[in-house]
């Protein structure tokens, strides 16, 4: 894709104009608005990052930094179902590692990995801030607590047997 | 609301309504008491009587610092030409800490109402709940509500007719920890990397935009309600003096039943742990518990009967900082999970301080070799020099947080350090 293709449709830049009239200066947009970029791309660019700098009137560094320093924003597709183990603490002690190795196993892939259909990606993260209910998965930023290895199989096999469409 | 107005009957006050199904929804938080008091907080209260009670109530910063809320308060600069920021911090990334989560999601509408308090006392238009990027959920539901306030003239201009405005906006984080750190937050906000600030100047003088602003966590916030109903002497006649009113402790690791318990504070640890979360996965007394989030340094089974205040677990050697407590059986294995937590650390350092950005890297790889089987005796040096170095003297706390595992593993468990190195030796 080249710049010209990288492109928020008129309701989308509709949107961030009303956004950035709720902060006392623009730049505080850029946070909600890479969010946005990677909801309707799937990730986030170097040419979507130059069209947001053009959008909000920053440079492009002020966008890269802020790209790299949050590990929630991705420059780089993912599979389509993000499958998030935490392995902290919590969950650590209730079984979180024995968990990963079986879902990797079960995925075929290594941590990190994502599945040669471009279906799974897997990624291990830090407290999610529900060790209450560890060990704690996220698919796609859904929480499942108290993750099993058979809730986890099944989830896996559910989404391929709906084609990927769950 | 069904909170006892006599202070000995309390036992819980932001959990109050948690337990109400759809209480995210206006109609529903209204038919159990939500907004009851506003209109008359904005028709006959004003801000020396509403810093006032805060202050009275003994009511300390819930986010973890234990810092006075009042007082936080009443160093806000007036009159400046400036705006003043109000700044929820709902950022939540300290491990173990799950509570702020709950009153998001089950209870919106209590936080939105101690905002709206605490914006009116402190003479705020623009409001923000900043919230961990992962809360996705938490953050529609809270949208959700913050709409139907508005709809309601809640929020916004003019709110019911007092003349007092207050605008509320959810900003999403993105996945680092160290935002939830409130300089960091700030920056975060502006939109730009999460780097903490040096302090002073504290927040209050010069925050967001270099205009006052006032940082609170959200279960502080959602504690002003319930203090402008029933008076801050009330608040202050709950608990223990100088540590009053109920806290919310996250209880998760090795117990039976994990999960949120809020309790009257001067509850002792044993009691929280036998009596609310069912007690021990194995063993009845635990070997390590971690009292206030991963930051926190340790304590053991000898400690167990320690009443949870600020005094008495800072007298025990640790803080009762966010209130989660993390338990573990002796089963636990303590390099392996001081190994993960140096990773945590390292992982999450913004690295602008020279001490925290090369220690919490060595004390990852030290770990890593001493549970991996390649350690060697003076590694025990090593991982206490590095620790010492790195408290007092870097920008933010989370250096500090990051020796406290490895200082605590060595303090009470050398041996467990020992056998592993010996282990290696073979
Ligand atoms: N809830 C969570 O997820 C986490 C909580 N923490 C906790 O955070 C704590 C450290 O927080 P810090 O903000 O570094 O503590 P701090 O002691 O610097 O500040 C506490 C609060 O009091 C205010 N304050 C202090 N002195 C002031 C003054 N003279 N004038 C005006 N305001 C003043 C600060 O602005 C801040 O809001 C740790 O104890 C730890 O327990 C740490 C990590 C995560
Ligand atoms: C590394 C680090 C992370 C922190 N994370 C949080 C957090 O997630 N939530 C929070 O309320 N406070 C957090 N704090 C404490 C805040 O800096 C600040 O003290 C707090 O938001 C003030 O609110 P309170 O007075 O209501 O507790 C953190 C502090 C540090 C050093
Ligand atoms: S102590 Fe660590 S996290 Fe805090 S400002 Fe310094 S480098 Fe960043
Ligand atoms: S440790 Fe996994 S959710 Fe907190």
């Amino acid at each position: 894709m080249s710049a010209d293709t990288v492109r928020f449709s008129d309701d989308r830049l509709a949107e961030i104009a009303e956004l950035v009239k709720r902060y006392p200066g623009p730049q505080s947009a850029l946070m909600p608005v890479l969010y946005m970029a990677q909801e309707d791309f799937g990730y986030i660019s170097m040419d979507a990052q130059k069209m947001i700098a053009d959008v909000l009137g920053l440079r492009l560094m002020q966008v890269r930094e802020v790209v790299t320093f949050y590990t929630m924003f991705k420059e780089q597709p993912t599979g389509k179902y993000l499958l998030e183990v935490c392995t902290n603490a919590g969950c650590m002690l209730n079984g979180a590692y024995e968990l990963a190795d079986h879902m990797c196993e079960s995925l075929g892939i290594k941590m990190g990995g994502t599945t040669a259909d471009g279906l799974f990606t897997i990624a291990e993260v830090e407290c999610a801030g529900a060790c209450g209910g560890a060990p704690v998965v996220q698919v796609n930023n859904i929480y499942h607590e108290k993750a099993t290895a058979e809730s986890m199989d099944a989830l896996i096999t559910q989404i391929r047997a709906d084609g990927g469409e769950a | 609301m069904t909170i006892s107005s006599d202070p000995k009957q309390v036992t819980q006050i932001c959990f109050d309504r948690i337990n109400i199904p759809n209480q995210n929804k206006l109609s529903v938080a209204r038919e159990n008491g939500a907004y009851e008091l506003l209109p008359t907080v904005l028709e006959e209260f004003d801000s020396a009587k509403i810093i006032g009670e805060v202050k009275t109530s003994g009511l300390r910063g819930r986010g973890g610092a234990g810092f006075p809320t009042g007082l936080k308060w009443s160093f806000v600069p007036r009159n400046t030409g400036k705006p003043t920021y109000l700044l929820c911090n709902a950022d939540e990334g300290e491990p173990g800490t799950f509570k702020d989560r709950d009153i998001m999601r089950f209870d919106p509408h209590l936080l939105i109402e101690g905002m709206i308090m605490a914006g009116f006392a402190l003479d705020v238009r623009d409001a923000y709940i900043y919230i961990r990027g992962e809360f996705l959920h938490e953050a529609n539901v809270l949208n959700e509500a913050i709409a139907e306030a508005y709809a309601a003239n809640l929020l916004g201009e003019n709110i019911l007719g007092s003349g007092y405005s207050m605008n509320l906006t959810v900003h999403r984080g993105a996945g680092a920890y160290v935002c939830g750190e409130e300089t960091a937050l700030i920056e975060s906000l502006e939109g730009k990397p999460g780097r903490p600030r040096f302090k002073p100047p504290f927040p209050a003088v010069e925050g967001f935009y270099r205009c006052p602003t006032v940082v609170n966590n959200v279960e502080t916030l959602a504690t002003i309600p319930a203090i402008l109903k029933f008076g801050g002497e009330w608040h202050a006649s709950i608990g223990i003096p100088n540590n009053t009113g109920c806290k919310i402790f996250s209880v998760s690791g090795h117990v039976n039943k994990p999960g949120n318990y809020e309790v009257p504070m001067g509850t002792s640890l044993k009691t929280l742990i036998e009596e609310y979360c069912g007690g021990l996965q194995h063993g009845s007394v635990p070997k390590v518990i971690i009292p206030g989030g991963s930051s926190t340094p340790w304590l053991t089974g000898e400690h167990y009967d320690t009443p949870l205040t600020y005094d008495d677990l800072m007298k025990a050697g640790s803080f009762l900082g966010s209130g989660a407590i993390i338990v573990m059986d002796e089963t636990a294995d303590l390099v392996a999970l001081t190994h993960r937590l140096t990773h945590f650390y390292a992982h999450e350092s913004c690295g602008q301080c020279t001490p925290c950005r090369e220690g919490t890297g060595w004390l990852e790889r030290v770990m890593g070799r001493v549970e991996n089987g390649k350690g060697c005796a003076a590694d025990v040096t090593v991982l206490k020099d590095a620790s010492e170095h790195m408290a007092g003297r870097t920008i933010c706390a989370l250096a500090e947080g990051a020796a406290a595992p490895v200082l605590s593993l060595l303090k009470y468990f050398p041996e467990d350090v020992q056998t592993r190195l010996a282990e290696n030796a073979e």
